[in-house]
């Protein structure tokens, strides 16, 4: 230990406010690397995978990888892991800005959250010097707002990832947002943090992360860097546009999920795409610690009802909160995304649940008078009235706060959920992009884009072009798409690199900063490991095989219109498939031999 | 003219590569708290602010130093610490109008940009939106100058 990782753990347990300091398990590192692996081995040796996620005997750890903190390949991140208290599953949220690195500087490679305070604290670090605060005077701030009284009465330089009033009312898709603008967002990993009375985490690090092989290492980087900057995605695309970018290429491939997934291609697309916030709101471009793409939007907003600054919207927002609600309104999508942001809580679900309502509310099951308004689609100040509401746990909001599937379970009509394993999937119809369909039925945290992100090559033609709708060969990408992503985020890189890089740069920088030689191969198997330790994971805690499944829409109703008219998703051809790539039995249960061969314990 | 690091801060997006890449060079740990560049993010207003030693032509640090350990190099300009003399009294942190001059605590010396010495300044190597540049030309003036020329030129032929 002591070069890429810091070797350090730290273990609060906020029943007996006891803050320790462990010495990392060198072992698990080795096979789990660290951020979403090692943080998912800690929670599947600490904690019973039946645990109620709300309840003190679930753990929240904060994660960061071996090359957190350093450059080369947009290595900032860090991961959230629990247990997810909206899907049931294992949760593993992602997120990037400055605080990650500054955990790194501080001398930890992960914190272990365990019990439940009893009354509102936030955790204070100072390098070695860690201490819970109260936090009754934070308790119902905003995200901004408690960040900079955070910042003021512990330290200016400090860097703070929180919770809003959504972690605190329970949304159950409630995120926790660092830095201001950046969000772990989907699973409800904030509606854990709330749970346990903990509203913050606030760091300061003056230290450093030193690697083996420094001249190794700066060669790997400059090789990444290249790379990155040479690559049309990463040079041109992200920088330019931001991920907003995707809006009209994905509408003109006909897979613009639009008004709750009931059309693939969304007329006003051109109103909510990138080009049209560069033209409006954007006011400028912005990156993460250590990372030469820069993906992040500054935006104003000036609007005669609203006027507000902030982060975003990305892509997925302008998805969820514009074409999944058939809104148009750039300026309302910009503020329930500022809201989003504001409260703390994931713009995907948030935005498809409001999709979810205005589907119930046309077809007759919501009436006016429950939800206080109408809910028609196209209606920007209703969506952005519902995330308001949802956030302060008022009126009709309170049922946008449960979620799409929870929503429409309770009208008895869940198949207008769409969502796997309770998640709502992202901004790409499974139908007009088939590996997609696969991927959002297996991802390990329910539907879900940064999972396996097989439009790279069946949309945008990277690392090759495959065609969407084919069936051949769609099992061995998504499982090679989903090892690698899992080994990305161990490592603690920016998933947005491997646009540009691959798996065997990741490898060269792991290499050289941890001294550990490991090859592809190695690595890939790291990816495979972590995915089926999360696989086993779920399976012991009740999410059987048969959750592997898409929304009936998408099984059964053609699109309508656009490119892809009359595609529905070939789920039934692809899943024996994939659990065959898999090597699990025809069940989808990872066999013996393959968990053996893997180190994974069953 | 001297060659410096140049700096148009309209091109920065905060990436901090430069305080990762600097402090990593003459430190040997990414550790942007010793970085001599620096890099400050204010994310409120988004303004990417990034400051660094000038190499002054009649330095506040060298005439400071009571042991004679900073000098101006007479061909290329860089102001530099011979960690030799240097006895880490920090006269020279205090003398500094700018805090571009620090005390490094864990060698005991004043720490400051020499322009990577005889290595392109590795910061400027790692920006990668070109905010930071190494020139003798002062190109962030030159760009200010060209952007009223522009407005300038846009006004002629109205009366």
């Amino acid at each position: 230990m002591g070069y890429g990782w810091n070797g350090k753990i730290l273990r609060v347990n906020l029943t007996t406010q006891s803050c320790q300091v462990e010495p990392l398990n060198e072992e698990w590192a080795r096979d789990y690397v660290g951020g979403r692996g090692l943080a998912t081995k800690y929670l599947c040796e600490e904690t019973d995978p039946q645990v109620d996620p709300l309840s003190p005997e679930n753990k929240l750890i904060f994660a960061t990888g071996p090359l957190t903190g350093t450059y080369g390949a947009a290595n900032g991140r860090y991961m959230v892991v629990t247990k997810s208290p909206l899907t049931g599953t294992v949760a593993c949220s992602n997120s990037g800005g400055y605080f990650p690195s500054e955990l790194k500087y501080a001398g930890f490679d992960l914190i272990i959250f365990e019990g439940k305070a009893p009354k509102p604290m936030y955790l204070r670090i100072y390098n070695d010097k860690v201490e819970l605060a109260g936090a009754n005077h934070l308790w119902g701030k905003s995200t901004s707002e408690a960040e900079d009284l955070i910042r003021n009465e512990f330290h200016g330089d400090a860097k703070v990832a929180l919770i809003g009033p959504a972690g605190e009312n329970q949304v159950h898709y409630a995120c926790i947002v660092n830095d201001k603008h950046r969000a772990a967002g989907r699973s409800g990993v904030g509606m854990v943090m709330g749970s346990k009375n903990l509203k913050a985490v606030a760091v300061r690090g003056t230290g450093g992360v030193g690697v083996a092989d420094p001249a190794g290492f700066r060669e790997a980087a400059r090789e990444c860097y290249r790379m990155l900057r040479t690559h049309p995605v990463t040079s041109q695309g992200l920088p330019a546009l931001g991920t907003a970018v995707l809006v009209n290429i994905i509408n003109q491939s006909g897979a613009l999920p639009t008004r709750n997934s009931q059309s693939g291609t969304f007329d006003h697309a051109e109103d909510i795409s990138g080009e049209r916030l560069a033209q409006t709101y954007l006011k400028r471009n912005k990156s993460c610690m250590g990372c030469i793409i820069g993906c992040g939007r500054v935006t104003q907003l000036s609007d005669p009802r609203w006027s507000g600054s902030g982060e975003g919207p990305e892509y997925e927002s302008l998805w969820a909160l514009g074409a999944a609600c058939g809104v148009s309104d750039l300026a309302a999508i910009t503020q329930a995304n500022y809201l989003c942001n504001e409260y703390g809580m994931d713009t995907i679900t948030a935005g498809s649940t409001v999709a979810c309502a205005m589907e119930l509310f046309e077809r007759g099951l919501i009436s006016e008078a429950e939800a206080g308004m109408p809910l028609k689609f196209g209606d920007g100040d209703a969506m952005v009235r519902l995330i308001e509401q949802a956030g302060k746990g008022e009126g009709f909001g309170k049922k946008i706060a449960l979620g799409s599937y929870r929503l429409a379970e309770s009208y008895g009509a869940p198949e207008f959920s769409m969502s796997v394993k309770k998640l709502e999937f992202p901004a790409y119809d499974g139908r007009g992009i088939q590996g997609m369909g696969l991927e959002y039925a297996t991802s390990n945290r329910g539907a879900c884009h940064v999972r396996g992100y097989l439009v790279s090559p069946e949309i945008l033609g990277v690392p090759e072009k495959l065609d969407p709708q084919a069936i051949e060969g769609k099992a061995a990408w998504a499982k090679g798409f989903q090892d690698a992503t899992a080994l990305v985020d161990s490592a603690g890189v920016c998933l947005f690199t491997t646009f540009g890089i691959g798996v065997p740069q990741v490898g060269k920088l792991f290499s050289a900063a941890t001294g550990k030689t490991a090859d592809e191969a190695a690595l890939m198997e790291v990816g495979e490991r972590v995915w089926n330790m999360e696989r086993v994971y779920n399976l012991k805690a009740g999410i059987d095989p048969s959750q592997d499944t898409l929304p009936k829409r998408l099984l059964e109703e053609p699109l309508p219109d656009g490119p892809m008219k009359g595609a529905v998703a070939h789920l039934g051809e692809l899943l024996p498939q994939y659990y065959s790539a898999r090597g699990w039995d025809e069940k989808g249960i990872p066999t013996e031999q393959k968990l053996k061969s893997l180190g994974v314990t069953s | 003219m001297q060659k410096l690091i140049r700096i148009e801060p309209s091109k920065c997006v905060g990436c901090k590569s430069c305080e990762l890449s600097c402090s990593f060079k003459n430190t040997g740990e990414f550790a942007p708290s010793r970085s001599r560049i620096i890099n400050e993010v204010f994310l409120e207003e988004a303004q990417f602010i990034t400051v660094t030693c000038m190499q002054c032509d009649d330095p506040w640090c060298l005439k400071a130093c009571p042991k004679g350990a900073i000098s101006k190099h007479a061909q290329t300009g860089t102001v530099s610490v011979d960690e030799l003399k240097c006895v880490g009294c920090r006269t020279c942190v205090s003398a500094c109008p700018f805090g571009m001059i620090k005390y490094a605590p864990l060698k005991g010396k004043a720490d400051k940009c020499n322009l990577c010495g005889d290595d392109f300044p590795e910061c400027v190597a790692f920006c990668p939106t070109g905010c930071l540049k190494f020139s003798e030309e002062d190109t962030p003036l030159r760009e200010k100058v060209l952007k009223f020329v522009r407005t300038m030129k846009a006004g002629q032929g109205e009366v």
